[in-house]
């Protein structure tokens, strides 16, 4: 085709670039096959996709059974020869997997918590919310709110012991217990450690050494019997809340060590200023300081609450049942024997939305407080 | 959790409290027995799908209940793993352990417990394929054997063969689960465990029919429930409670005929046992005299619930072997009710 349009020098319009330098094409030539190795590398993780994705697709929803099926017998019945998963104990256990033990006819409680809860992180999420004091006032009562809705003893709501709790509920009271009051503790102790008066730094000091000197598993079994041999015979202690104490404390040590390094990233010449200003040490911590540490120090705390929200898990070994825990007994009898491959991945899952979610809500964070120096 | 504010009462005031009389005094007064339970285990404790807990130890928690509450529903399970049991129980957090622990010389001398019987005999045990038409594992003679290396049961299986003059060869494996896949691929022709564990596993095959556990046990070990030191009537409540399941057997009352055994005036043995005449046996335990009905009613003797959780008709299929009672040719043997 020949040029018929005359333009004058230099006001020739823009041409689209090459069709091999734009769009998929393009992307696909920079970073999947720029060279040989990585070409190799490309077909290899096509290949590795390929074998492990559609045979688990199949296995997990194509050939799967979820209803009409009382045993894992009844499963392979319905699923012939091709053999997929057996969802049927988890669906017929739902309710064991969700409140574990907690009576069926109480169990509306325990959704109002749950839908308190996700309110609740529906308005500290929103900002346009988050502005209405009343609202923030409400989600501070939140863990109050809760604890008597789930424990019951007021307003005439049934007395609920603790040892019928279970499954994801039992996860979010520790994971979620022990987020949230670790967190304030942990700012506490990392204060205390950095302090110029010897008494502050040396216990702080003393006491996150031993509790991360510690395993969270020997804490437990701490929780679980030696406890008991330091109170008085008789005196009941609760489990859950002894376990409940032992997770915070574990998990505060570890927050504080993430946040004193937030603050030693400070400048000195911030805390300079500050008491150059005439602010007081908790004027200067509260304006200053801790915003700028705990921006820092977002990525670290937010790893920490991802492995202790995994770490409930463990509560297992000591015999509260969590969702692995009511999934092993579930496998453990005689009609569903025999799944542990499905209990697992259903748990994988489970765990995986869980964190996922707080990951993406920890970057999520760190772009909106990016302020940039 | 609601607990909180007495225990802050109860740190406060830590002379104060007074030690507990008596575990019985102490149930009594909650209304409700605390039974250390499995996490899980096929047969002697799990959680049924509603979410109520079944089995042969679970049984004998209910046992208990039935016999100083009167309800053998009132039981608070407390699932416990295998670490931590012992703790709990000489903790007090629990009034009895009833999840298959082994009675053995060492736990019993000198962790300061007392073992108050045995509710399952389980030991060593076999299996084969139907097909091979072994009955007896003196026919096994120069078979190639799964089994778990680094155990105990790889050394009784030595002494065993070694004991009857016969040679195997034996194909190491490393967890149960390898254990059964090498089974199942015939790369073994016996697989050898516990025996309770071996019927676990064959519930799980394609087609238990196919396989038989042999009838031979070949190390000991009695299961049963476990109390602490210092509470010589709590240890006879729980003994007794479970004799009591063992005598109805062998006088044949059953949670269906007990009404009538119970009128019978010329049937003083079920008299005595039932509380329906003179025999004051269930004083002499601090119990009401309903003690041995109720248990026998809501629970039944031990065959109904051996049959009920473990026996014939559960995917276990375990036969009574040495569980049967003595008058069958088993080792279930209560001490007269005199």
């Amino acid at each position: 085709m020949s040029t018929t349009k005359k333009y004058p020098i230099g006001m020739h319009p823009a041409l689209p670039p090459p069709s091999g330098s734009v769009g998929p094409v393009r992307w696909m030539r920079d970073n999947l096959f720029s060279s040989v190795s990585n070409t190799v590398l490309t077909v290899m993780g096509l290949y590795l996709i390929y074998i492990i994705v559609p045979p688990f697709v199949e296995w997990a929803f194509i050939d799967s059974v979820v209803l009409g099926a009382d045993s894992r017998k009844e499963c392979l019945k319905i699923m012939g020869d091709d053999r997929g998963a057996c969802w049927s104990f988890v669906y017929k256990r739902w309710g064991q997997f969700v409140y574990g033990f907690y009576p069926v006819e109480e169990r509306w409680r325990v959704n109002l918590a749950f839908l308190l809860v996700a309110a609740t992180v529906a308005v500290v999420l929103v900002e346009r919310l988050r502005a209405n004091k009343a609202l923030m006032i409400g989600a501070l009562l939140l863990p109050v709110i809760c604890f008597f809705l789930i424990t019951g003893g007021l307003f005439g709501l049934v007395d609920i012991p603790t040892n019928k709790m279970g499954g994801i509920l039992l996860t979010m009271i520790v994971g979620l217990t022990g987020i949230f009051v670790s967190l304030p503790i942990s700012i506490m102790l990392a204060l205390s450690r950095i302090s110029k008066l010897p008494i502050f730094s040396i216990l702080a000091t003393i006491f996150i050494e031993f509790i991360r000197g510690v395993p969270l598993i020997t804490l437990l079994f701490i929780a679980s019997t030696l406890l008991s041999y330091f109170l008085p015979p008789g005196s009941n202690f609760d489990l859950l809340l002894r376990v409940l104490i032992m997770v915070t404390l574990f998990s505060a040590a570890y927050i504080a060590e993430v946040i004193r390094g937030g603050l030693a990233a400070i400048p000195v010449g911030q805390y300079e200023a500050a008491d150059a200003l005439g602010l007081s040490y908790w004027q200067s911590m509260r304006l200053i300081i801790l915003p700028q540490a705990l921006k820092i120090s977002i990525p670290g705390i937010v790893g920490s609450f991802i492995g202790l929200f995994k770490d409930t898990t463990l509560v297992v070994i000591i015999g509260l049942l969590d969702p692995l825990g009511i999934g092993m007994a579930a496998i453990s009898t005689t009609e569903w024997s025999g799944l542990g491959t499905e209990l697992y991945v259903f748990i994988g899952m489970f765990f995986f939305i869980f964190c996922f979610s707080m990951s993406r809500y920890s970057l999520h964070l760190e772009k909106k407080l990016h302020t940039g120096h | 959790m609601k607990k909180l504010l007495p225990i802050a009462v109860s740190l406060a005031a830590l002379t104060a409290m007074n030690v507990s009389a008596s575990t019985l005094e102490d149930v009594q007064a909650r209304g409700v027995l605390k039974c250390g339970v499995s996490t899980g285990l096929a047969g002697f404790a799990t959680p049924n799908d509603a979410g109520q807990w079944e089995g042969l130890d679970v049984d004998l928690c209910r046992a208990v209940a039935a016999a100083v509450l009167g309800d053998s529903e009132k039981v608070e399970y407390v699932p416990l793993t295998s670490k931590v049991r012992f703790e709990v129980l000489k903790s007090g957090e629990i009034d009895v352990l009833s999840r298959v622990t082994t009675w053995t010389f060492t736990r019993d001398a000198s962790l300061g417990l007392n073992f108050a019987g045995v509710n399952y005999y389980d030991g060593q045990g076999f299996m084969v394929p139907a097909a091979l038409g072994v009955s007896s594992a003196k026919d096994l003679d120069g078979a190639s054997i799964c089994i778990q290396t680094g155990t105990t049961t790889e050394l009784n299986l030595a002494e065993y063969f070694k004991l009857n003059g016969m040679s195997y060869e034996p194909v190491p494996v490393e967890t149960s689960a390898e254990g059964r896949q090498n089974y199942i691929a015939g790369r073994c022709d016996v697989y050898t465990t516990d025996a309770s564990a071996l019927a676990a596993q064959r519930s799980v095959f394609e087609d238990p029919t196919a396989h038989v556990v042999l009838p031979e046990i070949i190390s000991k070990e009695p299961l049963g429930p476990v109390v602490r030191h210092g509470d010589d009537q709590w240890l006879d409540i729980v003994k007794w409670s479970h004799n009591a399941m063992l005598n109805a057997e062998e006088l044949n009352i059953t949670s269906k005929n007990l009404d009538e055994r119970g009128a019978n005036a010329n049937d003083p043995s079920a008299q005595g046992l039932l509380g329906t005449n003179e025999a004051k046996l269930g004083a002499m335990l601090g119990l009401d005299k309903k003690w041995a009905y109720n248990i026998i009613k809501q629970v039944g003797n031990y065959s109904e619930s051996f049959e009920r959780n473990v026996g014939k008709e559960t995917a276990l299929k375990l036969e009574r072997g040495l569980n049967a009672l003595w008058t069958n040719g088993g080792i279930q043997y209560a001490p007269p009710l005199k």
